[in-house]
């Protein structure tokens, strides 16, 4: 068996609703099948041989390729199986998935990763605002899963999340994990402004120091027990995170918000 | 069977099934994890009055810790699950918690979970930081020195309590020195645990007493000071004996650590003064493994 590729044949102005292309939805459905079913593409819905050229058969194992910005909702509530993506992908990616894992080679745009329960996602390029983030009037962002990301993230990352881990190695924009109710952010990067911004517990790893809001207060600087172990746990990733080298156990530690619970953390590398 | 000079009785030790979990203790050296471990196993020589029995498993090299620390593993066997749990969690509470520098992890991986700092992390007082790390719970509790890392839960498996040989010899310091050299070799054996102090026991019990309110008392047929006075199992030249009682995982780590025990006092053989091995059994009927040395040693 070779994997389900979907090779997009032109890029529509509008944007495209991905959300049928999941395993569950496929398995088991001839190609012809597959074809036939339809995406909503503005007020239009567009047969899926339309828009792409299919090969393959295991839909466990999913292909995109000549992906572009326009392409949302791709792995929506991914309940196993794995995506890979070629090329640029556009909002909601990976939104709510439940298990098995997306891999995308270009840039990411808005809410990737909302609401996510389990799971595992890769992003090489950038990422817009509100990764792992609750959608608008929800209280409950991120539950659980990793989410990689190589390149930049946006405003807002990990807002209300509650659970899992974001690993980011470039820089994060301002708001980086506002609201949270727990789960660890690590940014190897530049973190913007109002870092931790409301949040009630969690953890913030910054390998640089980053302006703080008012409401966080020094506690210090400590060798902590769980550093080793987590860093561990990230030994088998496909990122610099998996480097021994920029491990470390010894931090400045803050605490907050203290606007909110003020049971929070922001850990500095020492 | 005469092994060395010595001879092997043709009887069975007869062993229970009991409930055991494993913990791994670290700390910033060896010295300080081996403390903690200590006073974790401190006063569980026996279910009869202690509410478990608990030994140390083994010394724990850095790359086979958790968080890369010194490190030793503890074992703890108990009747049932629910007092292994309150034993564990106690322990663990005012031995490991109190201890300098320590971390506990689990030490044994079951469907069946127990809490080990599940309910420690109140300590914590609202402080208490939870993190998920590779699908495990952990709990961060502030305390004085920094912070006690701990795993939530434990394993807790099925396994066999009251494995044992009894060393006959000619004076007390020949069945001494001969019990410590099996000791040494039995530590080797991995997933087995030898609770009486140092590992040996001097006062062997029989089921049931003259006295109505125990259920236990002197093993007085190994007792040399009563051959006269008693029905003895001991010849007139044994003037001591010592007992090395097991707790294992397996009838296998059993085995295991009581050929090596009886083989290392074999090796010291009728030279100095090891005249028998023999164990301690109920006639069979209340224990269901039996550990017949004849066909262990053979």
């Amino acid at each position: 068996m070779s994997a389900l590729t979907f090779t997009l044949k032109t890029q529509p102005k509008q944007r495209v609703d991905m959300s049928p292309l999941v395993s569950a939805n496929l398995t088991g459905k001839t190609t012809d099948e597959i074809a036939a079913i339809t995406l909503q593409c503005g007020k239009q819905k567009i047969p899926v041989g339309g828009l792409f050229t299919i090969a393959g058969d295991d839909a466990q194992s999913i292909v995109i390729n000549n992906s572009y910005d326009k392409l949302d909702f791709i792995g929506k509530e991914l309940d196993g199986g794995s995506i890979t993506v070629n090329g640029d992908v556009g909002a909601y990616l990976g939104m709510g998935m439940k298990s098995g894992e997306i891999k995308v080679s270009g840039n990411v745009g808005l809410y990737a990763a909302c609401e996510m329960k389990k799971g595992t996602l890769e992003i090489s390029g950038n990422v817009g605002d509100f990764l792992g983030a609750a959608l608008p009037g929800n209280k409950m962002g991120m539950k659980g899963g990793t989410i990689l990301v190589k390149g930049n993230v946006g405003e807002r990352a990990g807002d209300h999340m509650r659970r899992g881990t974001i690993l980011i190695e470039g820089n994060v924009g301002d708001y980086c994990g506002s609201r949270m109710t727990a789960g660890t952010i690590a940014v190897m990067g530049n973190a913007g402004r109002n870092l931790g911004y409301a949040m009630r517990r969690g953890t913030l790893l910054l390998w640089n120091k980053s302006q703080l809001p008012a409401s966080f207060n020094d506690c210090g600087t400590h060798t902590l027990g769980f550093l080793p172990l987590l860093f561990a746990s990230f030994k088998n990733s496909n990122s610099k995170f998996a480097d021994a080298s920029v491990a470390f156990n010894r931090v400045q530690r803050y605490a907050g918000d203290m606007s909110e619970m003020g049971r929070g953390e922001v850990l500095v590398r020492l | 069977m005469i092994i060395n000079g010595v001879t092997i009785d043709a009887t069975f030790a007869e062993a229970f099934p009991m409930k055991a979990t494993r913990a791994i203790i670290t700390a910033h050296n060896e010295k300080w994890a081996m403390i903690a471990a200590q006073s974790m196993t401190g006063f569980a020589t026996s279910v009869i009055a202690c509410g478990c029995e608990a030994g140390i498993d083994r010394i724990l090299d850095p790359s086979e810790t958790p968080d890369g620390r010194p490190g030793v593993a503890v074992m703890i066997f108990a009747m049932g699950g629910k007092g292994l749990a309150k034993q564990l969690e106690t322990r663990a509470g005012q031995c490991v918690l109190t201890s300098p520098t320590s971390a506990l992890f689990a030490g044994i991986e079951s469907t069946i979970k127990i809490p080990l700092g599940k309910n420690l992390r109140y300590f914590g007082d609202g402080f208490q930081i939870a993190k998920v790390i590779a699908g495990k719970r952990y709990w961060r509790i502030p305390v004085m020195d920094g912070e006690f890392l701990t795993e939530a839960t434990t394993g807790q498996v099925d396994a066999i309590g009251g494995g044992n040989f009894l060393v006959l010899a000619q004076s007390q310091e020949q069945a001494l020195t001969a019990c410590e050299a099996a000791i040494e070799a039995m530590n080797k054996v991995p997933n087995v645990i030898m609770p009486f102090p140092g590992g040996v026991v001097r006062s062997g019990s029989k089921v049931g007493s003259k006295y109505a309110a125990l259920n236990a008392s002197t093993n007085d047929a190994f007792c040399p000071t009563l051959k006269g006075a008693t029905k003895t199992e001991l010849s007139p030249d044994i003037e001591s004996v010592m007992e090395i009682v097991i707790d294992g995982l397996s009838k296998e780590a059993i085995d295991k650590a009581m050929r090596a025990g009886i083989q290392a006092v074999c090796d010291l053989g009728a030279a100095k003064g090891i005249k028998r091995i023999s164990a301690g059994n109920y006639g069979g009927k209340l224990g269901p493994f039996h550990f017949h040395l004849q066909e262990i040693m053979a």
